[in-house]
């Protein structure tokens, strides 16, 4: 299409017309991601935390509970290469930060997977189905919304006790409300375009129009978004984790750290210090990601 | 507008009586009963305390008296602090969760709405960036970081103000605890004021206004800030919600006894019967908050009318 676009224009006015080569909407955004110096930065502190916490362990053979009997508490040292210091049980915490930052990331994955498999399925046929069904299937999704969910999520802890899969599930499925409105958004304008009712015609189900041409159509708002859920589940865990009702012992997380570290912070601020930076250095790229991603993908801004 | 209230209220029940069903049967999915220990109890025993804590008839009737109690405002006995009921530990805490909270929110409005002011008027100086990097930062350090490092500087390196406790309110006890509590709320209402507020001011309506000859400040004071504040009031639900959230971990930091800090020893304890009182009467805390901001919404906005 293009190409024969800017053909026609080079032929009618060969001498002066420079030829315009076209560009479609997703490498439009990509040049403008690229240009985006803080997000660009911030995927690249992002990429290293990210290869430190699941190849670092790897590359040093360490476990998460090694003890090193004549390191108790010590603050950063370059000895045994402790570099993050220890904690009063003689465990390394830089080990213990990395192994941290594995929880961390594997359940701010898995559980914004969840929150996008039900909220995509939930919201494109509230959408595309309509009428009453839309509306019982929006209505249940607004007195969801008004519900304590943090307290919700405690109360399964409590009540199930404290596995990570329980904290997979459990993050996923309260986090999956502001998906289902936007997909729904986004099919109720889809719907109504000529391509659905061209595949209508063709005799496409209505199942495989909503999987391969509505879901793919409104996947610009979608991955912005899952971009702004990722810190808010990470955050999540580590506020259950901190409070006590998280990840359990050997294994740890960065909320679990934080913790640790909060009780000891007057004697061994270390404890506090790294796993807090860690923490907080991700949730800050993955916030400036998010930004660069909605300007990059949003028309509007421009 | 009457109406609407009453609308509002009716659908709130609904929602509320969700809270109380989900955290009812959740908790009696749990597995084991309260009063397992490591001795078995007599049969006996083990049957009287059934009753004395209304557990001995089938399920559904104990839901009906929970539903009952709760509408008379009893939530039940206390699982593990003997003597006490729910309502009693919920009301013994409240008064001061409820301060916390209400200066928290206070300083969150003021200095959020002022920062985003400044900064929007500002738009891209230095002040602007640096007050956007500074809300940027407010809203990555999550509150049980942040309350930490707050801690070790002006009490630990600096002890200008205890590190923790309540200490009957006294106001030195209480300033960290509500400054962690409001910085991540300052954070959300600077970038959002800011973010109207420019918008708002490259509106047709300013452009009039300038236009008629009215000064900058009674552009800004009479025309721009009442527009750019409609997210800000819209927000004040979820910002209500964050604060009671964050108080969980603030009080558990803080060593402050408000309800916050029962919820979470009760959660690891599983006094159950707390938990769920805890849940209730915050889930209709926040319905009932979620309500008022609307209705002030209705109020402030010409252009949401409300109609049967």
């Amino acid at each position: 299409m293009t190409n024969s676009a800017s053909d026609a224009v080079t032929s009618s006015n060969p001498a002066s017309l420079p030829v315009v080569k076209g560009e479609s909407l997703m490498q439009d955004a990509w040049r403008r991601l690229l240009q985006n110096r803080a997000t660009m930065i911030s995927l690249m502190i992002l990429a290293i935390i990210v290869l430190l916490s699941y190849l670092g362990p790897l590359l040093i053979s360490a476990d998460v509970d090694e003890i090193y009997w004549d390191y108790m508490g010590v603050g950063p040292t370059l000895e045994e290469s402790l570099w993050f210091g220890t904690d009063y049980n003689g465990r390394d915490l830089f080990v213990r930060t990395l192994y941290g930052g594995q929880i961390s990331l594997s359940v701010a994955l898995v559980a914004t997977a969840v929150s996008l498999i039900i909220g995509v399925a939930y919201g494109a046929i509230s959408g595309y189905v309509g009428g009453r069904t839309d509306n019982l299937m929006m209505r249940l999704v607004d007195i969801l919304y008004s519900l304590p969910f943090m307290f919700l999520v405690i109360l399964m802890m409590v009540v199930f006790g404290r596995s990570i899969f329980l904290i997979y599930i459990a993050i996923g499925a309260v986090e999956w409300l502001d998906m289902a409105r936007i997909v729904r958004g986004q099919t109720l304008a889809l719907k109504r375009r000529e391509f659905v009712d061209a595949a209508h015609a063709l005799g496409v189900s209505d199942k495989m129009i909503v999987i391969r041409h509505i879901i793919p159509n409104a996947i610009g708002p979608v991955i912005v978004y899952v971009t702004l859920t990722v810190p808010k589940v990470i955050l999540l865990e580590s506020f259950l984790s901190f409070l006590g009702l998280g990840v359990q012992e050997p294994m740890t997380s960065w909320g679990v750290l934080i913790s640790e570290g909060t009780g000891n912070m007057e004697s061994a601020p270390w404890m506090l210090i790294f796993p807090a930076a860690f923490l907080a250095v991700t949730l800050f790229c993955l916030n400036f990601i998010g930004d660069g991603l909605r300007d990059a993908l949003d028309p509007k801004t421009r | 507008m009457f109406p609407y209230i009453i609308k509002r209220l009716l659908q709130s029940i609904p929602t509320l009586l969700i809270v109380i069903t989900l955290s009812f049967f959740l908790m009696r999915l749990a597995p084991g009963g309260p009063f397992d220990g490591e001795r078995k109890l007599p049969p006996e025993i083990e049957a009287n305390l059934l009753a004395a804590y209304n557990m001995d008839q089938p399920l559904f009737m104990q839901f009906v008296d929970y539903l009952g109690g709760i509408a008379q405002g009893d939530f039940g006995p206390s699982f593990k602090y003997k003597d006490f009921s729910v309502s009693d530990l919920i009301w013994s805490g409240f008064p001061v969760s409820l301060e916390l909270g209400m200066w928290a929110m206070l300083l969150a409005v003021i200095l959020g709405v002022l920062i985003g002011c400044y900064a929007a008027l500002h738009q891209n100086t230095r002040w602007d960036y640096l007050m956007m990097g500074g809300a940027m930062a407010g809203i990555a350090i999550p509150n049980f970081v942040m309350a930490p490092i707050l801690t070790l500087v002006f009490g630990v390196y600096l002890s200008w103000l205890p590190v923790g406790g309540w200490n009957d309110g006294a106001l030195s006890n209480k300033v960290l605890p509500i400054l962690a509590l409001a910085l991540p709320q300052i954070a959300y209402i600077a970038r959002m004021t800011r973010g109207s507020m420019i918008e708002v001011l490259g509106s047709h309506f300013i452009r009039t206004a300038k236009a008629k000859g009215l000064t900058a400040t009674k552009v800004i004071q009479k025309h721009a800030l009442k527009a750019a504040l409609l997210p800000v009031v819209s927000y004040l639900g979820p910002a209500t919600a964050g604060i009671i959230t964050g108080s969980v971990v603030i009080e558990q930091i803080f060593g402050i006894p408000g309800i916050g800090r029962y919820f979470v020893q009760a959660a690891l304890n599983r006094d159950y019967t707390l938990v769920m009182g805890t849940v209730v009467f915050y889930g209709g805390l926040i319905i009932l908050f979620n309500l008022v901001v609307d209705i002030i919404y209705g109020l402030l906005d010409p252009q949401i009318r409300y109609e049967n």
